[in-house]
């Protein structure tokens, strides 16, 4: 069976050159040496024809084992060269992951307005809507409708930048009240914030500035309580620094209420146990509150014997400067980018 | 107000509470107290001496060798380095073994070889505040009365175990700027007693009846209701009595003379300033109130010559001279002396007002003017000048003649105030009982009467500040405590909340603008003048605002720009060396047309935008790239394109004042002109210290009223898109935005999108000339589009641009 024997001999051949094979180029070259069109077992196969009807069949299925095996070990050698190839590809492109990555610009809101967004966001959710004001505003509105007639001794000269007789710089944004109201034109019920800036004749120093944020609230409607404030600042305090947080407050004096009240929350640094910051109190005072004085009702156009409210006043850049620990008011207007980078997250 | 706590129980028992437990109860019923100040700071074994003898140190000039009696068997030898020490006199004597307040320990010593057992002290030693005492007594050791009997403590001579309360009083409080408004103040918070001071003075009268030695008369009606004067006939000028003294020590009052000090001692003790005159300085035994003259002058106590102003309120004497100025100083022609024998002591009502313009353009400040600007309590006028003429008595050997002399203009009478109980429960959200409401009214003395619902309350006039029902309601509220008054959540109708359109707008500028990497700035609205003058046009009014009295020029007027506030936010950081600069603020500025306002100026909500330097710095995979008018244009295109008025923005370049000619635009609205963009003017830049800086400025409420923000959506296409790209040469000059939108036009809706991408000038080109390479992509939304279709309207805008703008086809 000269045939035969000529197939298994080129097996065993093969199968001897292939475990020698070195690189895909090797193998290659050694496929088209036995499987090609004009390769060995193609050589051999040729002789076929000579064959009886009886031997071929046996003949093929040698030429087809002797296929399959030669087959099946270049199949092997090409995966195992491919993996090679692939991993000497991935190693090679392999890059050093701890350079830094390419910087998005990151940008920041203010912190100022960082906090009025929050408080705004609280205050929005509680069913509350913003108002506005101008900043130079009319004496009537800063001073005498708010209960503070010319020559009171609570309204300085020297506290105000004065425009013309009649005209100033807002010196807070409890205005924004009474033009609220008029523009409500006695209708209930009125739920307001209003932050913004204000002025005040002050020498800057680290703790004053002439310019300055406040936010003021106004609420009224029928049958507003002291209660009701109470609760209110409760709420916007526990949602502003957590659900521990509890308030005081404190008889105090403003012309536009009555009764006054300073409101301290708890420490924000301390939780309550004195440190530096609340002077060793646990407590910060942080709002000026109070019942809308019917003075200032009636000039809002509103009847003080069936309407009442609550106002709250609060300084914007005190609450800015508790939050982030600044200890100098006026790096909230140098706009130091050094500073302002630092407000670049949540 | 310094309230001493031992003066304090003269008027109501406080055996049962320290200082500092009244402090807390008087903090929270609602005045604040900054410092409870022990004003022993730390003295013990100080006890009274008496200087036998005293002799120069053998081996030093300047150190006298005493003997001092301190009430013990043997003398004491002490060294004194005091230039004031002097045989015969009382002084306190620290003991061996005593710690001063300044922490130094009193031990046996030699000073230059002499033997010294204790130290005579000074008022600072002692840890008094010297500045209340005589310059002599500043300077060297503390001289005591002759009668101080020898080996008392110093703490009891000067009275010093005690604290100082310091009240922070709030203006409607001024009742408590006297010891009395103190105690009823504690009175009312404990329930308690007031013990009113002893001022029986016609136990002390003579038989002389003051009306043949004064005569008042008031003819400045209007601003003196109340005037009052007693005379006191021989009175001896010496040092006011030791606990006098301590006490206005303690109140942080100078003792003078004894005259002075009860006038000083009674105001502390009523709120009522009072003044005393020579009365043989004072021409005729007349007193009168009338107004100053136009010119008029006056030399005051402390010898400084006032020029008066017809508002001035003064005191005259009989022929018609001033020789005060109402409630704020006396003059130097009537001033008690030395020599003084007869007083004649003013006790008024000065109206508040008055006192306090006065006082403020004489700049004048007194002890007596703050309480006459508050206005002072009508009640005490008499009581008060009863009280000094009795001390007069008793403590300057003074004979009070009989009556007082007054000029009464008018008399107020208490403030009746009604007030419905139930209403204070509805406003306090509280359920106090009738009971509970009365009591706190009784605590308070305050006198009133019931019907039903209604309580009517007369109000003492000592507490001017309560005249309607809820100043009574804040009363019982702080009385009863605010701590117990509940917390509630509001009743009644809900309120949606929310923000305007233009307030949800600028809040989400801010995000989108710090999103794309730009920092959020708050500058002062108060500028330099030369500010406004570099850029501007945008605001209504063409004038500034300007500040009546500025604190200084550089911040005299209210900005009309935002520009230069952010230029001066990019050198001042790059003065830090932060030279990439990506900044906006959103303000409101101000302008008029009115050469002195009459009416508000107008306020317009403004944003700004800087960049300088680089938008990507140099990184190991990166060139450094620089910011250029691109960038600037790119945010405002952003911000355009988010509030959905993209298509209405044009940019005309028409050289705004302030920028560089060449690179820059204004911006318009349709037809409305809202803002400029451009590079800083290199001269601005220069005179900044800046290098390229990029800026932008726009009125907002333009943007917030034509602000879009429906979103409709559009299927996505189902059929293809065809890309072709035009690359022509066009002279230099000519602007690419023209010929984009004429492209755009000629394509009209089988255009779905045009890019520029490329621009490019060069030597083959030839001077002069510039190549423009615009993509475009057409797409029919019904159905593909044909080749002929594209080539055809393709054709059409080649033409266009050919015709437009003589722009030559690229081959």
């Amino acid at each position: 069976m000269l045939m035969k024997e000529r197939l298994e001999e080129l097996k065993e051949i093969a199968v001897s050159a292939l475990s020698k094979v070195l690189d895909p180029q090797e193998l290659n070259d050694l496929r088209v040496k036995y499987l090609g069109k004009k390769g060995e077992l193609t050589e051999v196969l040729r002789g076929m024809g000579s064959l009886s009807a009886e031997e071929r069949p046996v003949i093929g299925q040698v030429a087809n084992e002797v296929r399959g095996a030669i087959e099946g070990l270049i199949t092997n050698l090409q995966e195992k060269f491919r993996a090679e190839e692939t991993a000497q590809r991935l190693a090679a492109e392999t890059i050093d992951v701890t350079l830094p990555g390419r910087p998005m610009n990151a940008g920041a809101v203010h912190p100022l307005n960082k906090v009025i967004q929050d408080i705004e966001d609280i205050f929005i959710g509680m069913g509350y809507e913003i108002a506005e004001g101008p900043e130079v505003e009319n004496d009537f509105y800063n001073f005498e409708a708010l209960n503070l007639p010319k020559n009171h001794p609570a309204r300085d000269m020297q506290d105000s930048f004065y425009v013309t007789d009649e005209i100033l710089m807002r010196t807070q944004t409890s205005p924004v009240q009474i033009r609220t109201m008029q523009a409500k034109k006695g209708q209930g019920p009125i739920k307001i914030i209003c932050p913004g800036k204000v002025f005040r004749r002050d020498d800057d120093d680290a703790t004053h500035s002439f310019q300055f944020y406040q936010m003021e609230g106004l609420v009224v409607d029928k049958n507003i309580r002291m209660s009701d404030l109470k609760g209110t600042l409760l709420q916007f305090v526990q949602q502003m620094y957590g659900q521990d947080t509890q308030i005081r407050l404190r008889p105090s004096f403003f012309p536009f209420t009555e009764p006054s009240a300073e409101v301290d929350v708890t420490c924000v640094t301390c939780g309550g146990d004195g440190c530096r910051i609340c002077k060793h109190t646990g407590w910060l005072e942080i709002l000026g509150s109070g019942m809308v004085h019917p003075e200032v009702l009636r000039m809002g156009g509103y009847d003080p014997e069936e309407y009442s409210g609550f106002a709250f006043g609060l300084g914007i850049d005190r609450i800015a400067m508790l939050r982030y620990g600044i200890d100098d008011i006026r790096h909230l207007y140098t706009n130091d980018l050094r500073f302002l980078k630092q407000f670049s997250r949540i | 107000m310094r309230v001493s706590y031992q003066w304090l129980t003269d008027y109501i028992d406080l055996s049962d509470l320290t200082a500092e437990q009244v402090a807390d109860k008087i903090r929270y019923a609602g005045i604040e107290i900054d410092v409870v100040e022990n004003r022993n700071k730390g003295v013990n074994k100080v006890v009274v001496g008496y200087v036998e003898t005293k002799g120069k140190h053998p081996d030093a000039d300047k150190l006298n060798v005493c003997t001092v009696n301190v009430g013990e068997e043997e003398l004491l030898q002490i060294v004194c380095g005091a230039k004031n020490v002097d045989a015969g006199q009382k002084v306190p004597v620290a003991l061996v073994g005593a710690v001063m307040p300044g922490g130094m320990e009193i031990k046996k010593a030699k000073l230059r070889g002499v033997a010294s057992h204790g130290m005579i002290c000074s008022a600072k030693e002692l840890g008094l505040n010297d500045k209340l005492l005589p310059k002599e007594q500043q300077e060297g050791i503390l001289v005591l009365p002759e009668a101080t009997p020898v080996g008392t403590p110093i703490v009891d001579v000067l009275a010093i175990d005690d604290h100082v309360l310091e009240l922070d009083l709030t203006p409607n409080r001024s009742d408590c700027l006297s010891m009395l408004g103190a105690a009823y103040e504690v009175a009312a918070i404990l329930g308690r007693e007031v013990k009113l001071p002893k001022a029986d003075v016609d136990a002390v009268s003579s038989n002389a009846q003051a009306k043949d030695h004064v005569e008042v008369s008031i003819t400045a009606t209007e601003l003196c209701s109340h005037y009052a004067a007693r005379y006191i006939s021989g009175v001896k000028i010496g040092p006011s009595p030791q606990w006098m003294q301590n006490r206005l020590m303690a109140a942080g009052v100078r003792p003078i003379n004894n005259i002075v000090d009860i006038t000083n001692y009674v105001m502390l003790e009523y709120g009522q300033p009072l003044h005393a005159f020579d009365a043989d300085k004072l021409a005729g035994g007349k007193v009168g109130v009338r107004l100053a003259n136009e010119g008029e002058v006056l030399v005051t106590l402390d010898d400084q010559e006032r020029k008066l102003e017809p508002s001035m309120l003064l005191i005259t004497d009989g022929e018609n001279k001033a020789i005060g100025i109402a409630g704020v100083m006396g003059g130097a022609n009537s001033e008690v002396s030395a020599e003084t024998v007869n007083i004649i002591l003013e006790s008024a009502k000065f109206d508040g007002g008055s006192v306090r313009k006065a006082s403020r353009s004489l700049g004048l400040r007194s002890e007596a003017s703050i309480r006459f600007e508050k206005e002072v309590n009508p009640e005490a006028v008499i009581p008060a000048l009863n009280r000094a003429a009795a001390l007069m008595a008793e403590c300057a050997g003074g004979t009070v003649a009989q009556g007082i002399v007054e000029s009464v203009v008018s008399m107020s009478e208490p403030a009746v105030v009604t007030l419905s109980l139930a209403k204070v429960n509805r406003y306090l959200g509280t359920s106090l009982s009738a009971e509970e409401v009365k009591a706190i009214f009784d605590r308070l003395q305050f006198a009133y009467t019931e019907q039903g619902d209604i309580v009517t309350v007369s109000v003492p006039k000592r507490r001017g500040d309560i005249t309607v029902d809820v100043d009574l309601i804040e009363e019982v509220a702080r009385l009863y405590g605010y701590d117990n008054i509940p917390t509630t959540l509001i009743e009644g109708a809900t309120t949606p909340g929310g923000y305007t359109k233009s307030q949800k707008i600028r809040r989400e500028l801010r995000q989108l603008l710090t999103s794309m990497g730009l920092y959020e700035v708050v500058n002062y609205s108060f500028t330099h003048p030369a500010q406004n003058e570099l850029f501007g046009g945008l605001t209504v009014g063409s004038k500034a605002v300007a500040l009546s009295m500025p604190m200084s020029e550089e911040r005299s007027v209210l900005r009309t720009s935002i520009v230069p506030s952010l230029l001066e936010n990019a050198a001042y950081n790059r003065n830090r060396k932060t030279e990439d600069v990506a900044i906006f603020e959103v303000a409101n500025l101000y302008s008029t047309d009115e050469e002195t306002l009459t009416e508000l100026p107008s306020e317009q909500p403004m944003f700004g935008l800087l960049l300088a330097g680089n938008r990507q710095s140099a990184q190991w995979n990166l060139k450094a790239l620089k910011y250029d008018f691109y960038d600037a244009k790119g945010v405002l295109e952003a911000i355009f394109t988010y509030i959905g008025v993209d298509q209405q923005v044009r940019y005309v370049s028409d050289q705004p004042q302030g920028y560089h000619p060449g690179r820059s635009a204004s911006i318009y609205l349709g037809e409305q002109r809202i803002g400029a963009i451009g590079q800083v003017h290199p001269e601005i830049q220069q005179n900044k210290d800046l290098d390229d800086t990029y800026i932008a400025e726009m009125q907002l409420a333009p943007l917030y009223e034509a602000a879009d923000f429906k979103v409709t959506y559009k299927s996505l296409p189902r059929f293809p898109s065809v890309e072709r790209d035009i690359a022509v040469v066009v002279a230099t000059e000519v602007a690419v935005g023209d010929m984009v939108s004429a492209a755009r036009e000629e394509a009209s809706e089988l255009l779905e999108s045009i890019q520029v991408f490329d621009i490019y000038m060069g030597e083959k080109l030839g001077a002069g000339k510039k190549s423009v390479a615009i993509s475009l992509v057409y797409r029919n939304l019904e159905r593909t589009l044909t080749d002929e279709e594209v080539t055809e309207v393709h054709g059409k805008v080649v033409s266009r641009l050919e015709q437009s703008f003589e722009a030559e086809l690229r081959k």
